[in-house]
Parts: structure tokens; C-alpha cells; sequence
């Protein structure tokens, strides 16, 4: 899918230095890679051990969705701001997050990255800028106008990042924030995760156009679309926009078509059609083997890269299993206020 | 000793605090439009810049969110909601975000907002600008909650919940913005969670929310002679200093409790359910609490009258306990 601008401007990459590979690093493509290969890898191990009772409550899978937050991450400091949603392990492991930590958090461990009160929603680790995931539909986007505001405010040039759904930008507060946003040229970036399922309602049933991105014409900003299981052009898409914040020029909207490989959360039933998922399944759609193939990585790294994902999820799976549950005494103590 | 207007002791608090400190910013509907629809924030503009002084589009979710967005990076916002009525069009932000944020982190993060609605009701403007919703916010782990019903405590009040660490909602009454009263030289805090006995009595004890604190003091006047009535005023809801309220009714036996909210689920119920649960004992009769009639406030002047609390309806209520 080429990527393309809907207000009659020139991509923005094209006018930057960045130019795919021949710019890039091949160490940064490999670096991409196991970003990827760990969501894919966390993703599955959280799926088994939810399955097995170890991990409760509900939890959103973002395998199949790689791409969007790996491109996205790879173009941020880590004194970049993130808000995330409800399906956001991915954005955390993309920004640096601390896969013990998260695991724990799953897990309801004092050790988790929010001490066992978030859960698989709403982890935290400001440390590496990764500012809470979200389990209300379209929250994340007033949210980071805040960090987006406090960085303009304090004359730096930080930058906030809000992953949404398509279901999100029926939410009001898409169009209050990219009004806002747009305004106050805050240095923002509004990333829409385009997997084509609201929970179980599927895109074209909720929306009456083929793209949210055109709407970004209305509030006067750049908005593009990017395929969203191909790592490099969301990076592309994404360190150019910002570039564009981090200059002051304003945010974009950043649509990244994807697909939800899995149902929407554990307790939900998937309904949909088997073709579509087959279609879906298929390794040329993966973005993994898209960024394999793109990127030209030798299976002999392939291979050396997994093996240290699959330690590093061992490792993070037996602290998780090792640590103490929260006390609730203390909990109510630092917590509870009449 | 100098005389204040509670609607400059708002001013004053805002234009202290942002000059103590520079990561505070006001933030809201006209507030850099000539001080605001009501001139709360008169001045703060021409002094601090459009930089700290950031009037918005009407968009209370987006303000509301970024205030949060903004306190968990590191500054100290404070928003202002034109008439608290309004805070429905932005309750995911404030109730499930900003009062949310220090809970689902684990404590990593604070949220240092400062939410000023401005409330009131007896101005003829009808069901969707006249509603006291504190009972919401109370309902809400995550939020202070207060209500200043003098200048003193308009100021003082103020300057403590920019200085919070977590999100406060400071309610103010437009009904009073013109009040004068003589307050202290210098700098003072009203500190959060301590009630004020207005006026001493040794008959029953009137818990006076908000504007209700003029009501009470009139009914107490009105019943001099006949009654010795105590009038306390919480200032702070939440937290609640429920320990003055004891120790009054542990001299006087009886309790009414009144504020312009309905009294049903109003914040009245919760006063007495605390005081009947740590307190049953110390009480001589039922417990009272005086509310405006459970509609949505109707506009002609007699029926909005008849619906909201009154000297003459406390007083009555006051009577009733009394003569037990």
C-alpha cells in the first residue's frame, strides 16, 4: 500500500534526509527486528499462561500489530512520551520496557511495572517515557496533549505519541484533541492502529470512509496513511513527523493499516470470516517476515536473536512466578483516603 | 486587617501561586478573555503571559485530559470549568483518568490538578447551570474535594490544592464572589481536612455546605432565644475532618446537616451515615439533613425557590429536632 497525503502536500519523508535503508543503520534493522520478535514472543507466553490460569482478568493481544509500535518507537527519545491503550504491550516493550517488570504486572506481583495495580491495561513505566496503557476507548488522546503541552511549555523538544484504534477515533475526543493539538501546534503524534476491528465490530460498520486519516485536512494537518505490517514504512512515516513536531511545526495523524490476528480478548468469541483470517495469516502479511525479507537478515541472526528473546522471556516469566504478591495493608495505607 | 471580596481572594490565590511557582498554568474557557466570564482570573494574562494563562476552545475533555497529560509531567494545572454542570461533558478524563492516574500506576506518577467549578444556584438559570455535583466527585476515590464559603477560605483553600500533589476539585459559589469580609495581612493556607465551628451552641449542630453556611447562620440568628445552635462548616469534604463534627454532637445531641445538592445520595446522607456508625450513641434524635428537592431545578423564580433550601426551611427542620 504506497503511503499518501491527503491535503496535497508532499510526503514529509520526502523532503527529510531519512530514506529507508540507506540512511539507516543495519544495526537499528535488527534492533527492529527483536523489538518485533519480542512482542510476538511476550504476546504468545502471556496468551499461554492466561490459557493456563497463571495470568487473570482480561487481556488484549496486539500479535500480527508489530509493525505499528516498533516503526513508531524506533523513531522516539526515550524522553518521548507514549500513551498507549488497552492492547498495549506492544508499546511498552517497543519504548523500553522492562519485560520482568511487565510480566510480574501481569501476574498481579508487587514487583510489576505498576506494583500489581494496573494489570495487563494500564502498565507504567515513566522511566522509559511509557506513560500508561488505557482501558478506556479513546482516553490516551487528551491525555497526551499534556505531556505534548508540558514539553512546549518548558521549551523542550520532547514530543507525545498516542496510539488508538480505529474504534477510538469515533470517540469525541479525537476531534478535541487533533483541534487542540493542531491549534496550539503542540508537538504531537496521534498514531491510529488501523486492525479493522472495534472489538468485534468490524470497520466499515462503524465508519462511513475508507480512511481516518483524510480527516486530519479538517484541523489543517498532515495526515497519512502507511501499511501498518511494514516496520520500515511506518519508521519512515513516523520519524517524519517527528522531525515535524520536534521543529515546532505541529502533529500529524498517522494511520497505520494492520490486522488484529487475534479475537479481541480472551473472553470475547471471534466471529470473523475464516478466509479473512487465512488471508491474514498468510507470512507475507507477517510483518516479522516483511522486516526479514525487507531488511535482509541472514537466518544465521535470525536465529541468534531469538535465542536471546526466548532467554530474556524466561528469565522474565520465572521472576514474575518468583515475586511476592502486593500486601493489601500497605496498599490501603499509601491508598485509600476518606 | 484588610476587606475581600471572595472573588478577589480567587485572584489572589492565582496570582500567588503562579508566582511562587512556574510550573503553574491556568487553563479553561475564556480565562484569558478579560479575567473570564466571571473575572476570576482577572489580570493573570497581562502579568504571566498566554504561555501560563491558556484560554480553549470548548472542549472540556481536551483541557481536562491535558491538565492530567500535563500534572503527570511534571506541572501543576489549574482548570477551570465555567459552571460545574459542565463537568459532564468531561467526566472520562477527570474520573476515569486524572483521579485514576497515581492508583493504576502504583503510585508512580501524581496528578497535581487543581479543577475549580464554580457552582450555584437562586440565578434563574435553570436545570443545566444550577447543580451542586460534589456527590459525584466524593463517590470517586482519587479526588480532594473542597468548598469554600468565605473569602478567607477562598483564598486559603485555593493556595493548599495547587499545592497537592494529587487532583482537587475546589468548588466555588458565584453567589458569593461579591461578598466582602475583613481577612488577615500576610499569606495564610486553609489546610485541607479541617472543619471550622462557625458558631458555638449547645442545642444542635448544623453541618453548613458551601453556600448553606449563610443559611445557617441566619437560621442560628433567627433562633436566638429559642435554640443555642452550633454551626460548622467542613470547608474540606474530602477529606472530611469527621472528628469536629463528633465532638459537637457529643455536646448537642442532634445533627442537621445542609447543602444546596438534593439530599438524596447527596453528601448530607454520607455525613450522617459516618456520624450514626462512629457516633450513634452521642445522638439524642434523628438525624436531619435539609437538600433541594430531588427535579431538575425549574426556572420561574417561585419554583426554583421552592425547591432549594431556605432560612425558613432549615429553621423548621432545626424546630423539628429541637422539639423532639
Amino acid at each position: 500500500m504506497p503511503a499518501k497525503f491527503w491535503n496535497g502536500q508532499k510526503a514529509i519523508w520526502e523532503t527529510t534526509s531519512i530514506d529507508g535503508l540507506k540512511t539507516m543503520e543495519p544495526d537499528l534493522v535488527i534492533q527492529m527486528y527483536r523489538s518485533m520478535l519480542t512482542i510476538r514472543l511476550f504476546e504468545e507466553k502471556a496468551k499461554q499462561l492466561y490459557q493456563s490460569g497463571e495470568i487473570a482478568g482480561a487481556i488484549h493481544l496486539s500479535i500480527g500489530q508489530e509493525a505499528v509500535a516498533v516503526g513508531v518507537c524506533s523513531a522516539l527519545r526515550l524522553d518521548d512520551a507514549v500513551f498507549s491503550t488497552h492492547r498495549g504491550h506492544g508499546h511498552l516493550i517497543a519504548k523500553g520496557g522492562h519485560l520482568p517488570a511487565m510480566m510480574a504486572e501481569l501476574m498481579g506481583r508487587q514487583t510489576g511495572c505498576s506494583h500489581g495495580c494496573g494489570g495487563s491495561m494500564h502498565m507504567f513505566e515513566p522511566q522509559v517515557g511509557f506513560m500508561g496503557g488505557n482501558g478506556i476507548v479513546g482516553g490516551g488522546l487528551t491525555l497526551a496533549l499534556g505531556a505534548a503541552f508540558a514539553a512546549q511549555y518548558r521549551g523542550l523538544d520532547g514530543i507525545a505519541v498516542v496510539f488508538f484504534g480505529d474504534g477510538a477515533a469515533q470517540q469525541g475526543t479525537f476531534h478535541e484533541a487533533l483541534n487542540l493539538a493542531a491549534l496550539w501546534k503542540l508537538p504531537y503524534l496521534a498514531v491510529c492502529e488501523n486492525n479493522q476491528y472495534a472489538a468485534t465490530t468490524p470497520f466499515a460498520a462503524a465508519v462511513p470512509t475508507a480512511d481516518i486519516a483524510p480527516r486530519a485536512a479538517g484541523y489543517g494537518i498532515p495526515g497519512i496513511v502507511v501499511d501498518g505490517n511494514d516496520c520500515l514504512a511506518v519508521y519512515r512515516a513516523a520519524a517524519a513527523a517527528v522531525e515535524r513536531a520536534r521543529a515546532g511545526d505541529g502533529p500529524t495523524l498517522l494511520e497505520c493499516k494492520t490486522y488484529r490476528v487475534e479475537p479481541h480478548c480472551g473472553i470475547i468469541a471471534d466471529r470473523r470470516p475464516k478466509e479473512e483470517l487465512e488471508r491474514w495469516g498468510q507470512p507475507d502479511r507477517d510483518p516479522l517476515e516483511h522486516l526479514r525479507r525487507e531488511g535482509g537478515l541472514s537466518d544465521s541472526v535470525i536465529s541468534a536473536v531469538r535465542h536471546d528473546v526466548e532467554a530474556e522471556l524466561e528469565t522474565a516469566v520465572a521472576f514474575a512466578r518468583g515475586s511476592p504478591y502486593p500486601d493489601p495493608a500497605a496498599f490501603l495505607q499509601e491508598h485509600a483516603n476518606t | 486587617m484588610r476587606m475581600l471580596q471572595y472573588i478577589q481572594a480567587i485572584n489572589e490565590a492565582l496570582h500567588e501561586e503562579m508566582a511562587r511557582d512556574a510550573s503553574v498554568f491556568v487553563i479553561g474557557e475564556d480565562v484569558d478573555q478579560n479575567g473570564g466570564v466571571f473575572k476570576t482570573t482577572q489580570g493573570l494574562v497581562e502579568r504571566f503571559g498566554a504561555r501560563r494563562v491558556r484560554g480553549t476552545p470548548i472542549s472540556e475533555s481536551a483541557f481536562a485530559g491535558l491538565a492530567t497529560g500535563a500534572a503527570m509531567s511534571g506541572l501543576r494545572p489549574v482548570v477551570e470549568f465555567m459552571y460545574f454542570d459542565f463537568v459532564s461533558v468531561a467526566m472520562d478524563p477527570l474520573v476515569n483518568q486524572m483521579a485514576k492516574i497515581a492508583g493504576m500506576s502504583g503510585g508512580q506518577l501524581q496528578v497535581p490538578v487543581t479543577v475549580r467549578a464554580q457552582t450555584g444556584a437562586r440565578t434563574r438559570e435553570a436545570a443545566q447551570h444550577s447543580q451542586s455535583l460534589e456527590a459525584w466527585f466524593l463517590h470517586t476515590p482519587g479526588f480532594k474535594v473542597v468548598m469554600p464559603a468565605t473569602s478567607y477560605d477562598a483564598k486559603g483553600l485555593l493556595k493548599s490544592a495547587i499545592r497537592d500533589n494529587g487532583p482537587v476539585l475546589y468548588i466555588e459559589n458565584r453567589l458569593l464572589y461579591h461578598e466582602t469580609e475583613s481577612v488577615p495581612d500576610g499569606e495564610w493556607t486553609t489546610p485541607l481536612g479541617v472543619a471550622e465551628v462557625v458558631r458555638e451552641g449547645r442545642d444542635i449542630t448544623v453541618v453548613a455546605i458551601g453556600y448553606a453556611r449563610k443559611l445557617a447562620l441566619a437560621a442560628a440568628q433567627a433562633l436566638e432565644g429559642t435554640a443555642s445552635v452550633e454551626v460548622i462548616d467542613p470547608r474540606s469534604l474530602a477529606p472530611l475532618d469527621l472528628a469536629t463534627i463528633l465532638s459537637s454532637v457529643s455536646k448537642t445531641g442532634r445533627l442537621v446537616v445542609v447543602h444546596d445538592a438534593p439530599a438524596s445520595c447527596g453528601f448530607g446522607a454520607e455525613i450522617v451515615r459516618r456520624v450514626v456508625a462512629q457516633g450513634f450513641d452521642l445522638l439524642d434524635a434523628e438525624p436531619l439533613v435539609v437538600g433541594s428537592a430531588h427535579v431538575p431545578m425549574p426556572f420561574s423564580p417561585p419554583l426554583e425557590d421552592a425547591c432549594l433550601p431556605s432560612t425558613a426551611s432549615l429553621t423548621a427542620a432545626i424546630h423539628k429536632i429541637i422539639n423532639r
